[in-house]
């Protein structure tokens, strides 16, 4: 679905960021992005929506080379890719739905938009997300009006609103709190599954990443160090990825995690939130 | 915003069954945004009301389309003076009034600002005690309620004619403008640090050289030289009543018919407030 073919990106102050970066991800398959901070995986998930322009290196999605289009053709490109973001970007004074419906804005007319006209198939949509997280019955609430996971959700689904067929996710969680990170990692997963869209999640929470992904791909000073199953993460590539540290607790802590959650899965989703 | 503590249980079935309503209705593909005014008679007749004002304001109106005609002849006359300005015959009051006027706007735009940073202080709710607050904000508000000119004849009147009152003038306006502007950015402040500087146990005065001053000061010098800009060209106004500056000088060219010297200190105003605009514009970046 996504094939990133030696994309380099040299920010103009000279930092290079990402180099020679290759990775292809098929449809259906959630890959997540470890790495200190500063190992350039924000850049990368911006190289790949063109909110950050890369240096050099190219971009395919669905056999379409996407890393030089402009104006309508690179609107329709971002419209084939969604993006979750660390601090949710809700747009806070608009209502849940509004937030919900504003993914589609990229298949919707100014006036239709303006006015708030939207196609009755998008708002069975909407409506129909946001039962999938949860929230039906917060469409009329503003969006500042929610907790943190619940803004979270709301931006999945504004994310699924534009029917992607890439779903780029920074930090989904780190301003969330740990059972809050694990039920929005496992509706990531969940929804991604359903639909099957490639994913890439940039995450530093190791032990969540191995809890819930196929696939991890280590980047360190903007280069890949490590692209395999979560289980070979072992202490050398942890080490390789981040530096020199006691590996055995994160180690430890994600094999435990895998073992409560086993029991709770489904039920998590619509129940008690805070 | 429904205020769910205050509100019967009657109202809360309503309220739930309204909201199944509109999530059904949205299952089906219909779905308008709720409006901002939730009661529909307040609604209409607010429609109405502003429908019915815009057709009296169309009737009330009396334009003579003729004397329009006449009086755009005589503005182009007006115009055409501006091409044959005369800087020279009057050369030596244009300059004596150009730079009382720069004078007078300095001196009032640095003594208007140092009394209005700690109103400004003062009148920002997230900073400020309740009394300072109200205290602050009436300043604030006397200071805009009155236009230059009405505080220029006051001041003619205290000081005489001449620079001095005008400095006051100029002095007094500024403390309302800009002391609401920098409070309104204290305000509008990022809580966080303010938080994280208290809590290193910082006295008051080093958390607002801290954590406030940081924050505001780009805006705080752009609004400055902003300031500056206007006192100057406030400054032509308030001289046609007897507070100095070059407005003195424009005022007599004025009653003197003598269009043409008028024309060479109205293009002498535009130069110089342009100029400043360059340099406020160079500044901000700089500060940034």
């Amino acid at each position: 679905m996504l094939t990133i073919n030696a994309l380099t990106k040299r920010y103009d102050t000279g930092d290079l960021a990402l180099d020679h970066v290759t990775l292809s991800v098929p449809a259906g398959q959630v890959l997540a992005l470890i790495g200190p901070s500063g190992a350039g995986k924000s850049t990368l998930i911006r190289c790949v929506n063109r909110l950050v322009e890369p240096t050099s290196g190219s971009i395919v999605l669905d056999g379409a080379d996407i890393t030089r289009v402009r104006g309508k053709a690179l609107r329709e490109a971002r419209r084939q890719i969604g993006m979750i973001f660390q601090s949710y970007a809700l747009v806070e004074r608009l209502s849940v739905m509004e937030n919900v419906l504003s993914g589609r804005l990229g298949s919707v007319g100014f006036w239709r938009s303006w006015f708030r006209r939207f196609p009755e198939a998008d708002v069975r949509q909407a409506i129909t997300l946001l039962e999938r997280v949860g929230l039906e019955t917060m469409l009329d609430k503003r969006g500042d009006a929610l907790s943190g996971g619940q803004k979270q959700r709301v931006g999945i689904a504004r994310a699924l609103m534009q029917n992607p067929k890439l779903l780029l996710v920074d930090e989904p969680t780190a301003s969330l709190d740990p059972k809050t990170s694990r039920q929005i990692m496992r509706l990531i997963c969940e929804l991604c599954a359903e639909q099957h869209l490639a994913t890439i999640i940039n995450i530093h929470d190791v032990a969540l990443a191995q809890q819930f992904v196929h696939r991890v791909v280590g980047l360190r000073a903007g280069a890949v160090v490590y692209d395999g199953p979560p289980e070979g993460l072992t202490p050398e590539i942890l080490t390789t990825i981040y530096g020199e540290e006691d590996w055995n607790a994160t180690r430890r802590e994600a094999e435990e995690g895998a073992d409560a959650d086993a029991g709770k899965v489904e039920n998590a989703l619509l129940g008690g939130h805070p | 915003m429904s205020n769910a503590a205050s509100r019967r249980p009657a109202d809360l079935q309503a309220d739930a069954a309204r909201l199944a309503a509109r999530v059904a209705a949205a299952r089906s593909g219909q779905w308008r945004p709720l409006p901002r005014i939730s009661s529909k008679a307040l609604r209409w007749s607010l429609n109405a009301a502003v429908l019915v004002y815009l057709v009296l304001v169309y009737y009330s109106v009396d334009i003579n389309w003729a004397r329009v005609a006449q009086g755009l002849d005589r503005a182009l006359n007006f115009i055409g003076s501006f091409f044959t300005p005369d800087f020279v015959s009057r050369g030596g009051e244009i300059v004596v009034g150009l730079r009382e006027s720069l004078t007078m706007s300095v001196v009032a735009t640095v003594l208007g600002i140092a009394l209005a940073i700690p109103v400004g202080l003062g009148g920002a709710r997230n900073i400020a005690p309740r009394p300072v607050y109200f205290l602050c904000r009436g300043i604030i508000a006397l200071s805009r309620t009155f236009q230059e000119l009405i505080i220029a004849i006051l001041f003619v009147a205290m000081f005489g004619f001449g620079p001095l009152a005008g400095v006051f003038t100029l002095a007094f306006a500024t403390i309302g403008f800009m002391a609401k502007l920098l409070a309104e950015d204290i305000e509008d402040a990022q809580r966080e640090p303010m938080e994280a500087i208290r809590a290193t146990g910082a006295s008051w005065w080093q958390w607002i050289v801290w954590s406030v001053q940081p924050q505001v000061m780009p805006r705080l010098i752009g609004l400055s030289l902003y300031r500056l800009d206007i006192n100057f060209r406030e400054s032509a106004v308030i001289g046609i009543v007897g507070a100095g500056g070059i407005g003195a000088t424009l005022n007599t060219s004025i009653n003197r018919y003598d269009y043409d010297t008028s024309a060479a200190v109205l293009l002498l105003i535009i130069g110089i407030v342009l100029l400043s605009e360059y340099f406020s514009g160079y500044v901000r970046r700089w500060t940034a």
